[in-house]
């Protein structure tokens, strides 16, 4: 049964890979050497279209490489595979989440994993800024110091940050605007 | 049903997975709805950094069992899987070189200036509400600069955080004492 084997091997990927989507890419770069299921052009393209498209990054991956190794029940199979061990997981901890919560000890920890959670934002905060607002490659080619901003997207951020503070709209609307203006202006 | 609507909607609009899904879980889920805490969240995003698998769903099932318990948990899960699934399922059967067109990467050039805003604005929203005095700021610095420049696995950093804050408090009871 081809669906079995790939729930199963995608079930062992949700189990091992820790710390998000992006970490699932070395465990498929392992499945596609094993299994000649995909090849490695193959991966690449997917993980750039996994990136670029909604939804988190892991699941995109799942479905895609499950669809190409056997279709549409191959892509089902993966992804309820990639999920499985971390909503078992996840039911464990938040049961014990809600009791222990409310105890000094862990109250203590969670005030220092609280800080240490918003630095970790802020690195991922700070990758998104570095490819969206500057164009470091252009940098190294050019050697002009003035080439390192992207100067069109510095002033749309600019703005944009300006509107969310101050009418706290949905962010749906401002992402959908941005890609509107993305297309316009040609970023 | 509302669980699964919710995170339909904000898988269906989180480019750039984990993280990016965090302004628009501030808003559906802090703020209309309050189903959880600022606080909580970050709690939850610690635990889903920490645990197996990936960063939307652990967070998806956290705020579903916490809502509804475990029926609950898998609404939520399925919600935030839902869009993900569909989308990807037509890319790869219709389209070959998705992201060679032109019009695609002009709108991702601006969908992640937007994604950029949205998650700096969380920051700075969530910074008012967690971090209350010096080692709480000394704390968010070293986290950033550690796994910025030292590669420092986000894992042991959250841990790093927890045993601070742990030695921290138990310091303050010595002192009253």
């Amino acid at each position: 049964m081809i669906y079995l084997l790939i729930y199963y091997e995608f079930f062992k990927i949700g189990l091992f890979a820790i710390g998000g989507g992006l970490a699932t890419i070395p465990f498929i770069q392992d499945l596609a050497q094993r299994y000649n299921w995909i090849s490695i052009e193959e991966l690449i393209d997917m993980i750039a279209i996994s990136e670029s498209t909604p939804g988190p990054i892991g699941i995109n991956i799942a479905t895609y490489t499950g669809y190409k190794i056997s279709g549409v029940f191959g892509s089902l199979a993966a992804t309820l595979g990639i999920i499985t061990p971390s909503i078992i997981i996840i039911l464990l901890i938040a049961h014990f989440y809600m009791k222990f919560s409310e105890e000094p000890i862990v109250r203590a920890g969670l005030t220092g994993i609280r800080p240490a959670v918003i630095g970790l934002i802020a690195v991922a905060a700070f990758e998104v800024i570095k490819i969206a607002l500057f164009n470091i490659e252009k940098f190294y080619e050019t050697k002009v110091l003035l080439d390192i901003f992207n100067f069109k997207a510095i002033v749309l951020f600019s703005l944009l940050l300006f509107f969310i503070q101050k009418y706290k709209k949905h962010p749906i609307l401002y992402i959908a605007a941005s890609a509107v203006i993305g297309i316009l202006i040609k970023y | 049903m509302e669980l699964f609507m919710v995170f339909a909607r904000i898988g269906a609009f989180t480019f750039g997975g984990g993280y990016a899904m965090l302004p628009l879980i501030e808003k559906e889920i802090v703020e209309k709805r309050k189903w959880a805490s600022r606080d909580e969240i970050l709690d939850y995003f610690a635990i889903g950094q920490c645990t197996p698998g990936i960063i939307a769903v652990n967070t998806a099932t956290f705020i579903g069992y916490k809502r509804k318990g475990i029926i609950g948990s898998l609404f939520s899960t399925f919600g935030i899987v839902t869009p993900s699934f569909i989308i990807i399922l037509i890319i790869a059967s219709f389209i070959k070189h998705f992201q060679d067109y032109a019009i695609v990467q002009h709108a991702f050039g601006g969908i992640r200036i937007a994604v950029a805003a949205l998650i700096v604005h969380t920051i700075i929203k969530l910074w008012k509400q967690s971090i209350k005095d010096w080692s709480a700021i000394v704390l968010f610095i070293i986290s950033f600069l550690a796994i910025t420049f030292f590669n420092l696995s986000p894992v042991i950093m959250i841990i790093l955080g927890g045993i601070a804050g742990a030695y921290k408090n138990t310091r303050k009871k010595a002192d009253e004492k």
